[in-house]
């Protein structure tokens, strides 16, 4: 579909029709004793170019939220359903009870406050353990590992497709040894710590676990999360190795794995912020999130687990944006959707296994290299929108990310930002406040409806693995994408220091890192192949092998035979490379090249 | 007086973009608005998908007889692949392609890309339009002698 910037439509299929609206004499009377003379007088006014998705069919002003959702003028009782006051539990619950609408925890942030996980990584392994240990000393409450891109893609840093790459967007991690340089000095029993990994997720994860173990941390008892969260990479972010149904078997791999080995960590972390970066409205972050997560829980019901043993490990992770009630409504009701679909659809019966629980981070698309300062407020608001939404970790963005990789001090303002919010502004000691707002359960409850809508079609195609082969998800984040660019290059939205308030400015300090790394890690790798034993190198990557060619099966209570990780965790204690056990399963699984949607 | 002959000027030769994602990052929302923008603007855009060597792309380039090549980098691996990018075009004859640049690259590297032959960088934020205009403005036409 092809359209003129002036010619936007919704882009959301959230029903915009109001459902609920049954008008009370009394805001019939302020309608027209109050308001009609007011816009008599003085018309509203669209903020950005009065034309396309700011103009209604009549010529009057609309007012709709960054993904396109149109905004009334104001919220009233008649806004929610009838039954609203009468079963509060329907659609709200208090906090800590099913729906969970107002949170998962009976006194809010009062118990704990959310944990301050900063992302970083860069270069080498030995300059990120140094920033590690600098975002635990001011204050940060857990550790978050950037990678670089030859480890998200499975290569080594001395792999021909690694130049230029290494160290760049991440930390380069080649084997165990540099495992144990980033964490050297870092208690991995009292730290939790999140890994964004995704494809070869239990790679990195068995080498964490090896450190930990090497450490003497008690497997039961570290905690932290990986991502591994392989959907979205085909719909979104497009760091795959493998074709859609061997990652998925990797990743039940690891639910299987953990749910008896480390019972306090996350094997995935289901992630809607990078589909929201590429583009998706916040209703189709919410939605493809979310039936990611039903895809996982399918994948793992078939190979045999009981959800009870997994579910209370799923965790997921949102972005914020900058679009302050739409992003709250989409928190609260995320709760609310997990718990239906947990208990209606999976039937699980602990509690646990119906709670959302999610991390947050702001939203990096949003930033903006003009006047990088500008991203130090958008930030703030962002996380704001979290904490109000009730989220249990938060990634605060630094302000230069637009340009580079953040710099010591930017990374130290992000994370003061959250600490402001926690100690100065009031807003952790009250749960839920917006809860009972006509406006903010309004669109909780369409963020809601939008979301079953989309499930139904998810559904209808066969899941979300098909949806993907179909590109469905891929080309409706396009669209979007698109849409909001037009509206953007015609004024109709307005980003400050962008396409308004405009100033002539000169480049400002940056991170940079150079090709160094890239030579260092190589040299690294060439000492370490000269040391350990080929034979023992060889010998486990061919049981990787052996394993990764045959489809587990469960059996309560213990791991299935040809379940990967412990073959993995062998390669890594034999100091195996990240690109090597890659490549092995790559020998059996093959790589995956995705068709293309513009 | 201009009278509208309800005949639109034959574009027998619509200006000819190839936009390439090389390196191994995958985030290509920007890729793909900046090709459809592209294209609405009455080009023919090629888009490689990702993960395309400079070997990839200066073959595909010749091959679809484009003018202008549009690169998206953002990880930061620019100064790896532009250079070799630019000396494969050299090598083929092909270097009166038009190459631009969109992406996220600090400033102090732009001058040495521009020394490499790239005509023009456009940074995060840049209107699309502006992207239009610079190509339109600066590829050599097609169906003319080298």
């Amino acid at each position: 579909m092809s359209q003129g910037a002036t010619e936007h439509v919704p882009q959301d299929s959230a029903p915009t029709a109001e459902p609920f609206r049954n008008i009370s004499a009394a805001e019939r009377q302020w309608m027209d004793n109050t308001l009609a003379p007011t816009l008599a007088k003085s018309p509203e006014r669209p903020i950005g170019a009065d034309s396309g998705i700011n103009r209604n069919p009549d010529g009057t002003a609309r007012f709709t939220t960054i993904s396109g959702v149109p905004v009334e003028r104001l919220y009233t009782p008649a806004d929610l359903p009838a039954d609203w006051e009468e079963h509060p539990e329907k659609y709200l619950g208090a906090p800590g009870q099913p729906p969970y609408t107002r949170g998962i925890y009976a006194t809010g942030y009062r118990g704990k406050l959310w944990t301050m996980r900063q992302f970083s990584g860069f270069a080498t392994p030995e300059e990120t353990n140094r920033r590690y240990k600098y975002l635990l000393q001011q204050g940060g409450s857990g550790l978050s590992v950037a990678f670089d891109l030859p480890t998200l893609m499975g290569y080594d840093s001395d792999h021909a497709n690694s130049e230029g790459e290494v160290g760049k967007c991440g930390v380069a991690i080649d084997s165990l040894e540099d495992m144990e340089i980033l964490f050297s000095g870092i208690d991995l029993e009292k730290t939790t710590v999140s890994m964004t990994i995704n494809s070869p997720a239990s790679v990195l994860w068995a080498m964490y676990l090896v450190v930990a173990e090497q450490q003497g941390a008690d497997w039961k008892k570290i905690s932290g999360t990986l991502q591994n969260d392989i959907l979205k990479e085909y719909i979104a972010q497009k760091e795959y190795i493998y074709p859609p149904a061997p990652s998925m078997r990797l990743v039940i791999d690891t639910f299987e794995f953990s749910s008896l080995f480390t019972p306090r960590f996350n094997p995935i972390s289901i992630s809607g912020y990078h589909i929201r970066e590429a583009g998706a409205t916040a209703l189709q972050e919410l939605a493809f999130t979310i039936y990611d997560g039903v895809e996982y829980v399918e994948w793992a019901l078939r190979r045999g687990l009981d959800v009870d043993d997994f579910a209370p490990r799923l965790s997921f992770f949102f972005n914020s944006h900058n679009d302050f009630f739409e992003e709250i409504a989409k928190f609260r009701a995320s709760r609310k959707i997990w718990y239906r679909l947990m208990t209606e659809r999976f039937h699980a019966k602990q509690a646990r296994s119906q709670w959302m629980r999610f991390h947050t981070q702001t939203a990096g698309v949003s930033l903006t290299a003009q006047q990088p300062m500008n991203n130090i407020a958008r930030v703030a608001i962002q996380a704001l929108a979290a904490v109000l939404g009730g989220t249990q970790s938060l990634h605060t963005d630094s302000y230069d990310e637009a340009l580079a990789l953040p710099t010591e001090e930017a990374a130290r303002i992000a994370l003061r930002t959250q600490q402001i919010l926690a100690y100065e502004s009031g807003v952790a000691h009250t749960v839920d406040p917006l809860g009972g707002s006509y406006f903010v359960e309004n669109l909780t409850l369409k963020m809601e409806q939008g979301a079953f809508a989309y499930f139904d079609k998810l559904d209808a195609m066969g899941g979300m693995v098909h949806a993907i082969q179909q590109g469905f998800p891929q080309k409706e984040l396009a669209e979007s994408s698109y849409q909001y660019a037009r509206a953007v290059e015609a004024r109709e939205k307005l980003i400050v220091g962008v396409n308004d308030f405009v100033v002539e400015e000169t480049p400002q300090e940056i991170l940079y890192i150079g090709e160094t790394v890239r030579e260092s890690q190589t040299e690294k790798l060439k000492r370490l192949r000269a040391r350990r034993s080929q034979a023992e190198v060889t010998r486990t990557l061919g049981a990787l092998r052996q394993a990764a060619a045959h489809e587990p099966q469960a059996e309560k209570g213990k791991i299935s035979d040809a379940n990967t990780m412990p073959y993995i965790l062998e390669c890594v204690r034999a100091y195996a490379t990240v690109g090597e056990i890659c490549e092995a399963l790559r020998d059996v699984y093959g790589t995956y090249e995705e068709s293309i949607w513009t | 007086m201009i009278i509208d002959s309800g005949v639109k000027p034959k574009n027998e030769f619509p200006i000819r973009v190839l936009v390439a994602k090389p390196g191994l990052d995958g985030h290509d929302r920007g890729a793909k608005v900046i090709a459809r923008a592209l294209r609405d603007a009455g080009m023919e855009v090629i888009y490689t998908g990702l993960r395309q060597t400079p070997e990839m792309i200066v073959n595909a380039s010749i091959q679809e007889d484009v003018q202008c090549i549009g690169l998206s980098i953002l990880s930061g691996a620019h100064n790896a692949i532009v250079p070799r990018l630019m000396a494969l075009l050299k090598e083929r004859g092909a270097d009166d392609i038009l190459v631009v640049l969109g992406g996220t690259i600090p400033a102090q590297d732009i001058d040495f890309l521009k020394q490499q032959g790239v005509a023009a960088i456009f940074g995060p934020g840049t209107p699309l339009e502006t992207t239009v205009e610079f190509i339109r403005a600066h590829v050599k036409p097609r169906g003319l002698a080298a």
